[in-house]
């Protein structure tokens, strides 16, 4: 007996602080954020207890999940993580796969490449909401203005500006921030192929697809995973760019996130917290399998 | 690398001989990449573009026509707003930053170094369950999270976004501090159990001064993502006790008739401080980078 004490007690000291408040602050908030949203708290007396508030059930989710302008908002978060996954992924690939090769100044190529990734959402924001501008023809500044300088007119479009679509133009500042990150991944992937490996392919009359199909991308695949994993979950969570770009009022260009915001701002507590429900579902198909994956590989 | 045994020669030669620069084929592929690497470094390149010339520029070549054009003058306005505009809450981000990822890198060591080298029954778990902490949506906490940090009675402003920093940072420590000291070799760390030591003297003097590289990497990681967080920033501050980021978005979107010179300028004052860090400690930066994604 003295011995388990021995064994389990200076190590949960230790990491006592950071259980207590991952579970205080992540979990216990998360099961008070589901009975919130199974509340009626729709208004600014109730979050102060000045009205009671009872409970609901399931209600505020077939509400929300019914409503014309909460699956506009899912319709365009699903919209937008797809082309940012696809766009990271793209450039990602194809910067580690030119670097990867010997390159006279790899090194500033890959800094300059990665350098947006230290920027904040919000810079970017900024610079970014001025080349979205939607004016055409005369009156066009930002990239429509420079589409017009290189003889692409036809490139000219109102960007965020369109309410089917309006929130791929929020993507593409993403891309801009976070394939590089993508790229360093891969990059990383590519020098962890043991150089034999291509050789032993070569030796065996691989062509240069052949090597690519079965060695480099086989290889290559967890890091693709992780890569999916961290820009999907960043993904589901898009917020400041909105923020930024096209303000949170902006029909076009709202997903959850930004529903509950706007629901809170209300002291709509009960709908907000219901959002935060349904956001934290679609992490979870995502990360649960990923978690358990590494947990499995890890003690193999 | 190329000499150490004949089947290897011989691989070698052949792909020497096929890449050969005088090989035609060979020289427009090299040609194709250059193009296309110079191609995607200005590409990258033009939101900074944009950014300088435009911080730089009065009201009267605001023009749209001139929207690419350097400036006809090159004015200072824009900075001079800007950092009278912003000055204050740089300040700020730098008293919440700083506390934040000291406090968050110490916890972190603690719990990979326990989680990895003094592993008890359950640490797996236990990993995997502050593991998921990195990443839940905070919206999904939000709600909950304000009422409490109400209820506590935390001021609003920096105090209260240190403390939310600490605590979401927790997970993303934990595991570059776990990933470390899986790498450390096992012997250091088993040698102080067999000399007696206990735990807590094997992390002090055996474990802590090997983790300057990972202290490093951490502070770095929790700098940055700390100063361009937003989200705590809407939730928990305003304008007059809040971060930069806040700041900015409030200088960028706060009126009708944006002005964009102050903004661009804003934006670079902003961004300065990550900048800095990453252009010094690029190395490191990167090391964060690869540790907080790959694997667990």
């Amino acid at each position: 007996m003295r011995r388990t004490i021995r064994g389990w007690g200076p190590p949960l000291l230790l990491i006592s602080p950071s259980l207590i408040l991952i579970g205080v602050f992540v979990y216990g908030l998360i099961a008070i954020n589901a009975y919130t949203s199974m509340t009626d708290m729709h208004t600014a007396a109730q979050t102060t207890g000045r009205a009671p508030v009872a409970f609901v059930g399931l209600a505020n989710y077939w509400d929300l999940l019914g409503s014309d302008s909460f699956q506009h908002s899912l319709k365009n978060l699903a919209l937008y993580t797809v082309v940012f996954l696809a766009g990271t992924m793209v450039f990602g690939f194809l910067w580690a796969w030119m670097l990867d090769r010997p390159v006279k100044g790899e090194g500033v190529f890959r800094s300059i490449y990665l350098f947006p990734m230290a920027v904040s959402f919000i810079a970017s924001g900024v610079v970014w909401r001025w080349l979205l501008n939607s004016n055409t023809g005369d009156k066009a500044s930002g990239l429509n203005r420079l589409f017009q300088m290189v003889g692409l007119d036809f490139l000219q479009n109102g960007w965020w500006n369109n309410v089917n679509f309006g929130i791929t133009a929020i993507a593409i500042p993403a891309i801009w921030q976070l394939a590089g990150y993508v790229m360093a991944l891969f990059l990383a992937g590519f020098r962890g192929i043991p150089e034999e490996l291509r050789e032993a392919a070569r030796i065996d009359g691989a062509s240069e697809w052949q090597l690519y199909r079965l060695v480099v991308f086989p290889q290559l695949t967890p890091i693709a995973l992780s890569a999916v994993i961290v820009i999907g979950h960043m993904s589901l969570k898009v917020f400041d760019l909105i923020m930024s770009i096209s303000k949170p009022a902006n029909y076009q260009t709202k997903v959850p996130a930004i529903d509950m915001f706007l629901f809170k701002s209300e002291y709509d507590y009960a709908s907000s917290a219901a959002v935060g429900v349904i956001l934290l579902v679609i992490v979870a198909i995502l990360i649960i399998p990923y978690l358990v994956h590494v947990a499995r590989s890890g003690r193999r | 690398m190329t000499t150490t045994s004949t089947s290897t020669d011989v691989a070698a030669g052949r792909t020497r001989g096929r890449r050969h620069p005088i090989d035609p084929r060979f020289a427009l592929s090299r040609t194709l990449r250059y193009a296309a690497l110079l191609f995607f470094l200005v590409v990258v390149l033009i939101p900074v573009y944009v950014l300088l010339i435009t911080s730089f520029k009065g009201q009267g070549d605001a023009a749209a026509a001139r929207a690419w054009n350097l400036p006809t003058v090159w004015i200072l306005d824009n900075w001079h707003e800007a950092w009278v505009t912003l000055a204050p809450a740089i300040g700020r981000s730098m008293l919440m930053v700083v506390p934040a990822s000291i406090i968050s890198a110490m916890l972190g060591s603690m719990n990979g170094f326990v989680l990895s080298r003094w592993r008890f029954r359950g640490a797996d778990i236990v990993f995997t369950l502050i593991l998921f902490g990195m990443f839940i949506p905070y919206q999904a906490v939000m709600i909950p999270l304000l009422q409490l940090v109400l209820g506590i009675g935390l001021p609003s402003g920096v105090p209260t976004l240190i403390v939310l920093h600490v605590i979401y940072g927790i997970p993303i420590t934990t595991l570059i501090f776990r990933n470390y000291y899986e790498s450390v070799p096992a012997e250091l760390v088993e040698a102080g159990r067999v000399d007696g030591a206990g735990m807590l003297r094997t992390y002090w003097s055996i474990v802590l001064p090997i983790s300057i590289p990972s202290f490093v990497v951490v502070l770095i990681w929790q700098f940055t993502s700390a100063w361009n967080d937003f989200l705590f920033a809407v939730f928990f501050s305003s304008a007059q006790n809040g971060p930069v980021t806040l700041a900015l978005n409030n200088l960028a979107n706060g009126s009708i008739l944006a002005n964009y010179g102050a903004s661009m300028a804003g934006a670079l004052l902003a961004s300065a401080p990550t900048m800095i860090v990453y252009v010094v400690l690029g190395k490191y930066f990167i090391g964060g980078l690869m540790s907080g994604s790959v694997k667990g």
